[in-house]
Formats: structure tokens, C-alpha cells, sequence
């Protein structure tokens, strides 16, 4: 089937949106929208196998609650793109606001430029499901805040070189935030802790670096080496020394 | 609560006010239908220093009367007249908006370094606070908030924003909790020379509001949006401190961040902190505040509303969606979100 | 050791003429009181909870328990209570947690209100031979309809009405999650509301495949941890509901822990295997009432705007102002649930401190909407701290559509109100996850109990609304002219808009 066009200038986001419904059942593989400007809730709820490629700037909860499709922006993303996602994939060429991947279960959201404050806030995983949140530039503060699971990674590449932002992973529980270079001390939050960014790792994780470069026609060659600092929960149980008993 | 926007040409070209209502439609998703309000910098040029009343009159009898008397008594209306408006289909007058062209006699007040804002301070406090069915919703040199409820389209066409020219515009989309469909709750809150569009809830209204009071302001609006116009009255007027010395007060690092500061900055903000405790403004909020001088716009200390800025040339912009400033201009450059407590500030140039 | 021990607060006493050796105490009791040695039955008072599990099963009531056997020195001020909280932190230097609701003494403000009946001037209406109707709807409501003539001439309805929950008693159980509560005591209150025609809450745990076939009398929730949302989910509910807060801790996130995160739960919940499930305080996409509306509506559009959204929040101060927004956010139903609300675990400070009672928020909310005219956006559901038809027919008449019940519908199933929920050792198999627990929770007799109590709830409401002079649940709704306040300080009156009794 070919490939479906919709043009959303001035449409809300309801028509929008079952618009994109209906190419989807009736087979489409491929939908291109146009003229995107602040519309809301763009693919939300959607399933299936289909591309789709934004050109403007979505408004907020881009592919909530989506599963399945791949949804590729050509500008910024306002809010918490990513929202409750439970599976597919959303490329951002451009930066995006706050709570990025916000409580996001499974899939992929992989931003070129930089994010706001609590990218990655109560992220989780369960068996094969591992949300991933990958970011070319850098990170406002309280990164992976409440972090149940899944991966966050920040690779700097911005007119700021290194994070300067606090409340790193404040009350993470599960799952990991990789930073490249260093990352102060003062920066990580409550249950945060620092351990070493091994070879083992590298490998590990060398296939999303180069997934995430090949996405954006990056060279990967500057990213594929140890200077990573990864952040890890200090507990499972970050808060259970907190409370007694009536 | 709501959606913002603000725009300064620095070079202080007039924009009139088509713009700025395409881009607060935009938001529409924000507000709910029963408030939007715009305030123009710059749009009386013929009366460029008279203090412009602008008064929601419930009608023109008895409040009117007691308001001619009250300024007449302390200064000389320059000029006086209804505002020109235009019933839309979703918006019909509820009040009388009128506006007075003023000049108090500065020699009637005593003991102040600025006697005239003094002057016009105090009258609008009683106004509002003891004159029943009068509201002065701006009062400001050569400047004007208009404000109504109904959608941000409907106010715009109601006043004809476009028939002004301004080179500071703010504008307010608003989603009320409390007194929907009163006129004087919806935003732009000014005071003189002060404008104010607030997103969010202010948590330590109680605390600020009684440190405004005891400074000699009475809050008459229902919201805790009015204390910002009077906090940045007493601080960066009265207290003569500047824009961004104005947003560390209200907005303070945390104790944390001030103990690891160089000692000079380390002192400075420190006795900020203590001076100011009651001015702090606490709860989640994206604010931008106007004078004639220029707009400065900041978010609260952890950054719980959203906040993006934009220039191109001599124009700035503030807004809570990104997209709002597109549709404005289109051209518009350097697209960023600022941190938490970071003042953004645009200062006219000539 | 300088504190040394506190009192015992329960003491457990069997009384040997009377005890037959059945063993059943020592069987039954999952907190470890009893014990045998040689063929003694031992009792360690210090453990009991007064779940009376053991009382209850004993055949020949030997057990007797007695509450607080040591005395203090009295005293107004500094209650034993008091005092055995400031030594618990002296020795610990930790927040106070508790099950269950509010345990602090305030005047409970139902109890000051009283009903009406009729006398001469109109008849009282026999519910059991006259017609009775108690059907309510739970949804938005149009403010006016049009109309319009087909091609044939008819008359046909223009106004499109937006989906509602079809209740046939105005009682529903609140949300109480799959993890907190077993999946036995989940069951048998899904068997009970569909027989009886109403809805359930899932709470925020997710929704366990046992669930599916009764998914049309669920209600899914959406809480801050998102535990178990997908779309799969939001599509299988009746309704979808946001919750914000409880009444029990307004303004603080939940917090199951990892011990009762066990294989089904974990897959419920979408969550590993024992790790903690952490609620957030707030929801973090939600920081102010637009951000409400932005989840109200992406929820809607998820769901093509086919299912109700309701949305949950604790009875606050400024719970009136907060409905008024609510009501504009799309939302069809707004749920204030009071500060007597129950709950698994909460920090002992906000369960006996923050928030207000229900009777009142009621009472505010209806007044608020029907003052901004708004009334018709959205159905009120009352919560916390109902605990009978008086409750719910005084709830309905200062201005609810509907209730949920909690703690009553867990008594129903055994429940003592011990308020040790969180230890997940709940002897009646309802808070834990203890799979030998949980067996004795029978699904099919918890069924029969919980719809027991929610028929027997609606007959004495169709009794009371009949010696009232009413025959349909609309006209119960918002009529504050058939209470009257009995003892309420004028404030209070001017608050619920109820005349005092003999005005």
C-alpha cells in the first residue's frame, strides 16, 4: 500500500488521530503528516506495524500508551513524549521538554538533541520488556527520578560537554543511567550510586550506541570507549529503612 | 493553571496584537473558555505620560461617580472614555470597561521617593478594596491590560487587539478553579507599571500574601496570582532591585547549592534568603512579568511548569508551548527551555 | 535498653475448662500467638492483633482478648497512644506507619445528621409494592437536548449523550489493588458487583487475567506509578479512572512493598519479581489542573472517547475548587474520597491529620458545581468512611450520585479492622498474598457475603426513600431538605446547607 499523507495544519488533534486509525486498518505501512503544530496526543493508544513521520512540532504525550509503531519527528517535541509507552519506537531529530518517557514500560525513545527536567521519571521494566531512552545532547535535572527499570542514556554531544544538572537518578530502583564522561557527585540523587562503566558494558551496550548513530548519521567512533559513568540504584529498596510500625 | 505567552521587540518596534492572539488560540488545550487576557506596552503614544486607569464599571452610575471624585480629588483626568469594544457571539459585555488618562498631584504625597506611583498605588487599593462595583484592572503609563471571560479569540476581537501597537505584549489563557467568569480574575494582574501571567499554583500564597499586606497592599482578586505584581512592586520598585535579583528572591537557590557557592556570591544569596523568606514564592509556576523596561520570565525552583524561549532579532519570546511561538513567527531562532529559577530577560535597547 | 518494653496491648487468655485441644488457634492464627508444648497451648499475648480469627474459629468459645490490660497513669493530654509513639521514634527515629482509616476521635458529622420521613402531608411510599427505582447513571449529563424532524417528519434526538455506567444500586467498591488485597478477596467482589449490577474498582495493581470475565463491572485505575496500564488494559474497563490522591494520605504516593510483589502480582503489575512498587506522590505529567485535563483527554483519546474517565481525589481544604476544575477537564465523574478513608499502609501523621471528612466535601463540591453551573459535567462518588445505608442515603441526599465502600465490603469478607494489613499475614486471606492465606478465602462465599451486604444496603435505602415520599434515587440527590442537623455548630450547617432539626 502506498505510502498515506495527511495534512494537519490547523486540524485538531481527534480528526488527526483517527485519521491515522484508518490508514492503519486499512493496511497502511507508511503515514507522513505534515505540517504538525502543537497537536496533542499524536498516535496515541496506536498499535500496529506502520512508520510514521512527523514534520513540525508535535504538542504533548506524543505515542502515549502506543505499542508497535515507529514514529519519526523532523522538529522538537513539546512534553513528555514517550508517556506510559509500552512498546515501538519514537526518534526525535530535534530536543524535547519535560518528562520525556514518563513512565514509559518498553520500546525506544532516542532524542538527537537535549531534554528537560525528569527525562525518564518511573521508567520499568518487566522480563523482555526494557525501555530504552537515548539522548544525544544532555539532560536537565532529576534524570530518571523514581527509575524502576530499563536504560537511560545521555551522550553529551551539546554545547554543554558534560551534565551539570542534580537529582540523578533520585529514588531509582531498577534499571541504569549511562552518562558519558564524568559525572560529579553532588549531581546523583537519593539511592543513586556511581560504579564503574567496564568493557563488559561497552559491548553490551555498543549495539545502541550504533543503532541510536546510524539513526542520525552520527559517526559512532567518539562514543565507542569507556568513558561512561553508570548510575545504578543503591537498593532495591530505596526508601524501606524509612518507616516504623504503629 | 493555564497558558502564557509574552513577546519584547527590544528595539521597540510596535507589533500589534494579531500575533499574539493566533499564538494564545494555539493553547487553547490550557485554558477552558471562561478567561484570556493581553497587555500591550507603548500603545498610548498620545498620551505618553499619564497613568492609563483601566476600570471594569458594573455600571456608570454610582461606582463612576465615586471614582471621578476620588481622582479628581488627587489628581486631573487628562482624558477619559469607554473602551471601544465589539460583542462576539461567545462574549457580551458583563462590565463597562472605561479608561481614565491620569496625572496625580505629586506634591500632595509626602515622604516618598516616587510620589506619583505612590499616589496611584494607594488609589487603586481603595478602589478596589471600598468602591463597589469599580475594578482597576491596569493602571500603568502608556500601557493596558485587557482582560475578560471567554475564549482567548473572543477577548482579542472583543477589545480588537489588533487596532493596538505595542513592542512588550503578554497574553493569558486561563483554566479556572475558582470564580470562573469573573472578569477581574482573569489574567493579565497589574500595578502600575507591573504585568503579570502566571501558569501554575502558588503553594506559599498565605505567606506571601501577608507579607504584601503588611507592606500596604490589600489583595481584592481572589487569586494568588495579584502577590506576584505586588512582590515585584516592593522589591524591584520600592527596593530598587534588579529583574533578576527580583527572581532570586522569589525563586532562591537551594541552601545546598548556596553552601557550595565562591563566598561572595555565598553571602549575597544567603542574606537573600533570610531577608526575603516571606517573599519566596513556593508551588509550581511559570510567570512572566513585564514593565515598560522589558519582560523577565522564570519558573519555580524544581521546575514543575513548562517554560520555552525563543528569539529572532530584536524580538524575545516566552512561552509555555513552543508551538505558540511558530505560529507567531514562524523564523523564530534559538528555541530553548531555560532551568528551573533561571530568569530570562529581554531589555529594551533604545 | 533505657526505654524498656511498652504495655501489651492486647491480652489473649484461653480458658482451659472450656478448651477441647482442637489445635484450631494454633492452626488459624498466622501472627504466631499460640504455640504447643507437650499438650499445652501456649499464648505470646504480645502478638495478637485482635483479628479475632482464632475467636472465630474456636468451637467452643474458650478464647476471650481484652484490650490494653495494663493501665497508665490517665491523663487527657498525653494518652497511651501518645506516649507509645514518642517512644516508638525515640527508639527508632522513624515515620510512624498504620493500617486502616483516621483512628483519632473527631465528631463524625453523619452521625449529627438525621433523615426524614413523611407524616399526613403527603404518603410514604411502601418500596417493597410500589415501584422503586435506584438505577443511576454515572456520567456526563447534557445541560439541555435538541431536537430534530427526520425525513419522515418524526421527532429525533440531535444531542449526542456521552457514555455512562449503568448502576442498579448506587453502591460500588472502591479501588483496592490486586497486591494489597489477595486476588480471592478480588474475585469474590468482582462475583458480587456483577450479580448486583454495579462496578468495582481494580485499584492501581493492574487487572489479573481471573478478573477478565467480570471486566465489564471494573473500573481501571490509573495511578502515578501507571502499575499494569497499557492500552490492552484501558480498553478491557468500563470506566477509566485517574486517581490523584486518598483520603487516607492525601498528598503522598503509595508504597507496596517488595514482599508482596509476588509472581502474579509482578505480572499483574508489570514489574519484577520483589522489587518495591513505588507510587509516586504525584502523577509527574500532571503539576497543575491543565496537565489534568492533557491525562483526562489522552486517556479519552486512547480509548476513541468510548469509556467514562472519573477522577479520584482526596477531600482536601480547597476540594470544592479543585471538583470545579476537574469538572472542566472532560472528566465524567469526579470521586472525593474523605479523610476517614481506608488504606493498606499509611504514615500515621496524614492517616489521623490531613484532609477532611466526606459529609463535608460533598456538600462543598455539589454546592460548588451547581453554583458555576456545572453540576451536569460531572457525577459525584463519595468515599471514606461509609459504613452503612444511613451513611449512603445522607451521602446521596447532600449531593452524590453514588458511593464506594471499602473497609465495609472487606468486613463482609471477614475483615476485623486489626489494621495490620501491611504484614501480609492477613489470617482471613484478604491483605496478603500468602498463598496458604489466601485458600481460605472462599470466592464463591465472599461473593455471596459482599452481595449480601450491597442488597441488603439497598433495601433499607428503597425503605428509607419510601418513608421519605420518594420513588427514584434522582430526587434523593442533592436534597438537603430532607436532613436536618442535629448538635452541628452553625459553620457546619452553613457548609452542608442544612437547616438544624426543628427549623
Amino acid at each position: 500500500m502506498e505510502k498515506v499523507v495527511i495534512d494537519a495544519k490547523g486540524m485538531h488533534y481527534t480528526p488527526l488521530n483517527k485519521q491515522v486509525r484508518q490508514a492503519v486498518a486499512s493496511g497502511a505501512k507508511e503515514i507522513e503528516i505534515n505540517n504538525v503544530l502543537g497537536q496533542r496526543f499524536i498516535a496515541d493508544g496506536l498499535r500496529g506495524d506502520v512508520k510514521i513521520t512527523i514534520n513540525g512540532i508535535p504538542g504533548g504525550d506524543l505515542c502515549m500508551f502506543m505499542n508497535g509503531p515507529e514514529c519519526t519527528v523532523y522538529g522538537n517535541c513539546e512534553h513528555a513524549p514517550g508517556n506510559t509507552m509500552d512498546g515501538g519506537m519514537i526518534v526525535v531529530h530535534g530536543s524535547a521538554g519535560d518528562a520525556v518517557a514518563h513512565s514509559m514500560r518498553g520500546g525506544k525513545v532516542y532524542v538527537r538533541g537535549n531534554i528537560g527536567y525528569r527525562g525518564g521519571i518511573h521508567m520499568k521494566e518487566y522480563e523482555s520488556k526494557k525501555p530504552m531512552l537515548i539522548i544525544g545532547g544532555t539532560s536537565h535535572a532529576f534524570l530518571g527520578e523514581y527509575m524502576a527499570g530499563g536504560l537511560i542514556m545521555v551522550f553529551c554531544m551539546a554545547e554543554e560537554p558534560f551534565m551539570q544538572d542534580r537529582g540523578i537518578g533520585s529514588g531509582i530502583h531498577g534499571g541504569e543511567i549511562v552518562i558519558r564522561g564524568e559525572v560529579a557527585d553532588r549531581l546523583l540523587g537519593v539511592g543513586a550510586k556511581k560504579v564503574e562503566f567496564t568493557e563488559t558494558d561497552l559491548k553490551r551496550l555498543s549495539p545502541v550506541i550504533e543503532d541510536f548513530c546510524s539513526r542520525f548519521n552520527i559517526d559512532p567512533a567518539p562514543l565507542m570507549n569507556t568513558n561512561y559513568t553508570r548510575i545504578v540504584p543503591s537498593s532495591s529498596r530505596p526508601f524501606a529503612g524509612k518507616y516504623t510500625w504503629e | 493553571m493555564c497558558g502564557i505567552i509574552g513577546v519584547i521587540d527590544r528595539a521597540r518596534s510596535g507589533m500589534d496584537g494579531s500575533g499574539i492572539k493566533k499564538a494564545l488560540s494555539l493553547m487553547n488545550e490550557r485554558g477552558s473558555g471562561e478567561g484570556a487576557g493581553y497587555v500591550a506596552y507603548g500603545i498610548y503614544p498620545d498620551f505618553p505620560d499619564c497613568y492609563a486607569l483601566h476600570v471594569f464599571y458594573d455600571n456608570l452610575v454610582e461606582p463612576k461617580k465615586k471614582v471621578d471624585d476620588l481622582l479628581e480629588k488627587w489628581g486631573r483626568i487628562v482624558h477619559q472614555e469607554e473602551i471601544p469594544t465589539y460583542e462576539q457571539p461567545g462574549l457580551k459585555k458583563q462590565h463597562i470597561p472605561w479608561r481614565y488618562f491620569y496625572k496625580p498631584h505629586k506634591d500632595l504625597k509626602v515622604g516618598s521617593s516616587s510620589p506619583e506611583d505612590d499616589l496611584v498605588k494607594t488609589l487603586v487599593m481603595d478602589i478596589n478594596s471600598r468602591i463597589e462595583g469599580a475594578l482597576v484592572f491596569s493602571s500603568g503609563i502608556n500601557m493596558g491590560v485587557f482582560k475578560a471571560a471567554g475564549w482567548p479569540e473572543d477577548v482579542a476581537d472583543f477589545y480588537r487587539i489588533q487596532d493596538y501597537k505595542g513592542y512588550i505584549w503578554l497574553a493569558h489563557n486561563r483554566y479556572p478553579t475558582n470564580t470562573p467568569g469573573w472578569w477581574g480574575g482573569a489574567h493579565p494582574f497589574n500595578l502600575l507599571d507591573w504585568s503579570v501571567v502566571h501558569n501554575g499554583e502558588i503553594t506559599s500564597y498565605g505567606t506571601n500574601k501577608q507579607y504584601v499586606e503588611s507592606n500596604g497592599y490589600k489583595c481584592t482578586m481572589f487569586t494568588d496570582t495579584e502577590v506576584v505584581a505586588y512582590l515585584f512592586d516592593i522589591l524591584g520598585r520600592r527596593h530598587g532591585l534588579a529583574s533578576d535579583m527580583v527572581v532570586k528572591a522569589l525563586a532562591p537557590p537551594f541552601w545546598d547549592e548556596i553552601d557550595e557557592m565562591p563566598e561572595r556570591e555565598r553571602k549575597i544569596n544567603h542574606a537573600m534568603r533570610l531577608t526575603y523568606r516571606s517573599a519566596q514564592m513556593n508551588g509550581p509556576f511559570a510567570i512572566v512579568v513585564a514593565t515598560s523596561q522589558g519582560i523577565v520570565g522564570f519558573t519555580d525552583r524544581i521546575k514543575l511548569r513548562p517554560m520555552v524561549v525563543g528569539e529572532n532579532g530584536d524580538k524575545l519570546y516566552i512561552s509555555s508551548e513552543e508551538a505558540a511561538i511558530r505560529i507567531m513567527d514562524p523564523n523564530v531562532q534559538n528555541i530553548r527551555m531555560p532551568r528551573a529559577g533561571e530568569p530570562v530577560i529581554g531589555r529594551v535597547i533604545v | 535498653m533505657t526505654l524498656g518494653s511498652v504495655p501489651m496491648r492486647y491480652k489473649v487468655s484461653i480458658d482451659r475448662d472450656q478448651c477441647m485441644q482442637c489445635m484450631r488457634c494454633v492452626d488459624n492464627c498466622s501472627y504466631g500467638v499460640y504455640r504447643v508444648d507437650g499438650d499445652k497451648i501456649l499464648v505470646d499475648s504480645r502478638k495478637c492483633t485482635a483479628c479475632h480469627r482464632c475467636i472465630s474459629m474456636c468451637p467452643r468459645d474458650a478464647i476471650s482478648l481484652q484490650e490494653r490490660p495494663v493501665d497508665y497513669r490517665s491523663h487527657p493530654v498525653w494518652t497511651a497512644q501518645v506516649r507509645e509513639d514518642v517512644i516508638n521514634q525515640a527508639r527508632t527515629g522513624k515515620i510512624i506507619l498504620a493500617g486502616m482509616g483516621n483512628a483519632l476521635d473527631y465528631p463524625i458529622i453523619f452521625d449529627r445528621l438525621v433523615l426524614d420521613a413523611c407524616q399526613v402531608t403527603n404518603p410514604s411510599i411502601d418500596p417493597l409494592r410500589e415501584p422503586m427505582e435506584l438505577r443511576t447513571y454515572l456520567g456526563k449529563k447534557p445541560s439541555r437536548l435538541e431536537f430534530k424532524k427526520n425525513d419522515q417528519g418524526d421527532v429525533e434526538l440531535a444531542t449526542e449523550l456521552a457514555p455512562n455506567l449503568k448502576l442498579e444500586t448506587p453502591i460500588m467498591i472502591g479501588h483496592m489493588s490486586y497486591g494489597a488485597i489477595s486476588l480471592n478477596a478480588q474475585l469474590s467482589m468482582a462475583k458480587a458487583v456483577a450479580e448486583m449490577g454495579t462496578f468495582m474498582g481494580t485499584g492501581e495493581g493492574g487487572l489479573h487475567n481471573a478478573l477478565h470475565p467480570y471486566q465489564d463491572h471494573t473500573i481501571v485505575q490509573v495511578a502515578s506509578g501507571r502499575f499494569g496500564v497499557d492500552i490492552d488494559y484501558l480498553e478491557r474497563g468500563a470506566a477509566i479512572e485517574i486517581k490523584i490522591g486518598q483520603g487516607a494520605k492525601p498528598g503522598i504516593g503509595g508504597h507496596l512493598p517488595g514482599e508482596k510483589v509476588c509472581v502474579d502480582v509482578s505480572c499483574t503489575r508489570m514489574i519484577p519479581l520483589g522489587s518495591d512498587a513505588i507510587s509516586p506522590a504525584p502523577h509527574h505529567d500532571i503539576y497543575s489542573i491543565e496537565d489534568l485535563a492533557q491525562l483526562v483527554r489522552s486517556l479519552k483519546e486512547a480509548t476513541e472517547w468510548k469509556k467514562p474517565v472519573f477522577v479520584k481525589i482526596a477531600a482536601v481544604h480547597n476540594v470544592a475548587a479543585i471538583a470545579a476544575g476537574i469538572a472542566r477537564s472532560s472528566a465524567d465523574a469526579v470521586v472525593i474520597d474523605g479523610f476517614r478513608g481506608g488504606t493498606g499502609a499509611a504514615p500515621k501523621v496524614f492517616r489521623d491529620n490531613v484532609g477532611i471528612p466526606i459529609e463535608a466535601a460533598i456538600a462543598a463540591v455539589d454546592q460548588k458545581l451547581n453554583d458555576q453551573g456545572v453540576r451536569n459535567e460531572v457525577s459525584i462518588i463519595a468515599s471514606g468512611g461509609i459504613r452503612n445505608s444511613a451513611d449512603l442515603a445522607k451521602s446521596i441526599a447532600l449531593g452524590a450520585d453514588a458511593v464506594y465502600i471499602g473497609t465495609a465490603s472487606l468486613i463482609a469478607l471477614g475483615c476485623r479492622v486489626c489494621g495490620n494489613c501491611y504484614r501480609n499475614l492477613c489470617p482471613w486471606g484478604i491483605a496478603t498474598q500468602r498463598q496458604d492465606l489466601v485458600d481460605r478465602l472462599d470466592p464463591e462465599i465472599g461473593a455471596q457475603n459482599v452481595a449480601n451486604l450491597i442488597h441488603a444496603w439497598t433495601l433499607e435505602l428503597s425503605e428509607l426513600m419510601g418513608a421519605a415520599g420518594l420513588n427514584s434515587i434522582e430526587s434523593l440527590r442533592g436534597n438537603r431538605e430532607r436532613l436536618r442537623g442535629y448538635m452541628l455548630d452553625e459553620g457546619m450547617l452553613k457548609v452542608l446547607k442544612v437547616n438544624p432539626v426543628g427549623a
